[in-house]
């Protein structure tokens, strides 16, 4: 299996590399792409400077441009398409079927996966997404399990990547409009999930609340740390009774899931996390590369290490196990 | 304009359903209505023997009827069905791209959870055969405006009463609520016939569960905004159905439309209805979707 890694910035892209991945993914410095925060992302330069780099090196350059494309502003997504093909990206990640036609019919020998956030769940779906603009790939949504994985990857004439490691989206990606009805800006619009700009720690009496577009998503005793206000990982009143009706924060984990998802089929994994730091890239690439390494070689894989790197530090199979629905 | 009402979103008992478009069928100035199931499947088979009996009805009483399909199709049983509804006679309403593969090169709609966001998706769409395009509840009018200019034939319509659907996801939070699992749900989602109230730690009323739904905390009632879109281009207009007396809640958006009554009279009757939560409006004005702005007073 490919091991697909996030470059959130330049620097980050040659930690990816170094550590081990066959392909990195980034985007552009707007909202073109799903992880639209400040100083993250490439300039059209950076990306054939990164693109030339990781050629050298034999990995392929993966470019996200997986937003919704504003109504009367579609040019700055098509500029993205055509600035990418130039580079001689190795493939395009495209969720807006306007855009995947666009790019279909300027760029037809152009290479495209389809985004996580087109959220295809079907055969028909990804069929579909094969004949009328050429996909060559599907990112999976994260509401499958395992199972039903396999019996996916055996319909469809595509090759499948799955989520592997990192942020968790509870929702149906590309499905959710939580941030936006909290914030005005939501991940299919502005490539942003309850953005910085409308965080904010509010100490009140013996707690820290935690609040997003004035809403509370938490409170925190003194001397418990407070995690990011993620809407669908906060804890809420139903009832009258406390509880993460969504999601506790934790993290995707499937180190335990490889050789299930290589017998699935799948074609590639992907690690989450273009918006993290260096330690977390170099770490979570590393243990990965040997994980598939080892299951190349037929040996066990050896237990995840990777804690320290989740949210609330612990992992998660999520949707991969039946039991989690 | 026309009035749609949109599919039941909650999973309302088979009596109160059937009972619920008989009135609709015989009093409610509304011009076409989706129906069935776009949530979860489990709900469905109770209402199989009734919905002939209902799609009769609506048909007797002068409503165009269209068939919702689910909104996250995954197991075969849904894909199939997906399938049959495609090749009736009737109308479909898409609400993913399995339902679109379905009915692509024929006639049908789209449906407010399927993401429209631009011209070039629009134009997609029309050409696949989209008649009638509801646009997604997070759209601001400013885009609705451009779409309105590409619109060609197909109708534009915008959702403008009920708790606007948010997010769609394979875990059943109703199910979580009541520490269950989606196999062994127990139908917990029929103990709330608008949804289930998900409250901030500071008791703001916040959001709605409603099975794998996510839905706004509050509802959305359009008002002046409606003359607005009226001018973008807008045809339809789409009111979610809920567990107040959506006959009124029809006559109000009618009486509104044909310039009968003003906008605070219409928003004065929808509030002694009573809604079941505080009207929201701020995501055709480009805000938080939960923000309240124009004032009708």
């Amino acid at each position: 299996m490919e091991l697909v890694c996030p470059a959130g910035t330049p620097s980050a892209l040659r930690t990816a590399v170094e550590a081990g991945a066959d392909a990195v993914y980034c985007g552009f410095q707007d909202e073109t792409n799903a992880r639209n925060f400040p100083g993250l992302n490439f300039t059209a330069v950076e990306l054939q400077e990164g693109i030339a780099y990781a050629h050298r090196r034999g990995v392929k350059v993966l470019v996200a441009i997986n937003t919704f494309a504003r109504a009367g502003g579609i040019e700055l997504w098509q500029r993205a398409v055509e600035t990418s093909v130039r580079a001689r990206a190795d493939a395009l990640i495209l969720a807006d079927i306007g855009i995947l036609a666009w790019a279909r019919r300027n760029f037809p020998e152009q290479r495209l996966h389809l985004s996580v956030q087109a959220a295809a769940t079907t055969p028909s779906a990804i069929r579909f997404y094969v004949e009328r603009y050429g996909v060559k790939r599907i990112v999976l949504p994260r509401v499958l399990t395992v199972d039903e994985i396999a019996m996916l990857i055996a319909a469809i004439p595509c090759e499948a990547e799955v989520f592997a490691f990192g942020g968790l989206c509870v929702m149906t990606e590309g499905r959710c409009q939580l941030s936006s009805y909290a914030t005005g800006e939501s991940p299919n619009m502005n490539g942003v999930c309850s953005p910085a700009a409308h965080v904010e720690y509010r100490q009140e009496g013996s707690e820290l609340a935690a609040r997003l577009g004035g809403f509370t998503i938490d409170r925190y005793p003194e001397g418990q740390p407070a995690a990011y206000p993620t809407l669908c990982k906060g804890r809420f009143k139903v009832h009258g009774k406390v509880q993460h009706i969504f999601e506790e924060p934790t993290s995707l984990d499937t180190l335990p899931l490889l050789p299930a998802l290589k017998k699935a089929g799948v074609t590639a994994l992907k690690i989450e996390g273009r918006q993290r730091g260096k330690a977390y890239l170099a770490a979570t690439v590393r243990a990965f590369r040997n994980a598939l390494d080892a299951l190349e070689a037929g040996a066990a894989p050896a237990a995840s290490r990777l804690d320290a790197f989740t949210e609330g530090g612990r992992g998660t199979t999520g949707a991969y196990r039946k039991t989690w629905r | 304009m026309k009035l749609t009402l949109g599919p039941v979103l909650f999973n309302w008992s088979t009596s109160a359903w059937s009972d619920f478009y008989a009135r609709i069928a015989d009093e409610a100035p509304i011009d076409r209505v989706i129906v069935g199931e776009a949530v979860c499947s489990k709900r469905s088979p109770f209402r199989i023997d009734a919905s002939a009996d209902v799609i009769e009805r609506l048909s007797r009483g002068g409503k165009e009827v269209v068939i919702a399909t689910l909104a996250l199709p995954t197991l075969k049983r849904e894909i199939a069905e997906i399938r049959d509804v495609a090749t009736g006679d009737t109308l479909v309403e898409v609400s993913d791209v399995t339902a679109l593969a379905a009915v692509a090169g024929r006639d049908h709609v789209i449906g407010p959870m399927f993401n429209v966001y631009n011209e070039a998706a629009l134009q997609e769409l029309t050409a696949l055969g989209a008649t009638t395009i509801c646009l997604p509840p997070e759209l601001p009018i400013t885009s609705v405006a451009v779409l309105g200019q590409y619109r060609g034939a197909a109708d534009l319509e915008v959702f403008a009463f009920g708790r606007a659907p948010l997010a769609i996801a394979a875990r059943c939070y109703h199910a979580r609520a009541h520490g269950l699992t989606k196999d062994g749900c127990k139908y917990v989602c029929e103990l709330d016939a608008d949804g289930l109230e998900v409250d901030t730690l500071d008791g703001q009323h916040f959001l709605a569960v409603n099975g794998v739904q996510t839905l706004a905390g509050g509802v959305t009632a359009l008002a002046t905004e409606v003359f607005d879109l009226a001018a973008a281009g807008v045809a339809r207009l789409r009111l979610s159905p809920h567990s107040c007396d959506m006959v009124a809640v029809s006559g109000s958006f009618r009486d509104l439309v044909d310039g009968r009554i003003c906008a605070a009279e219409h928003i004065a009757r929808l509030e002694r209805l009573p809604l079941p939560a505080g009207i929201v409006d701020g995501y055709l004005h480009a805000r938080a979707g939960a923000h309240r702005l124009v004032d009708t007073q």
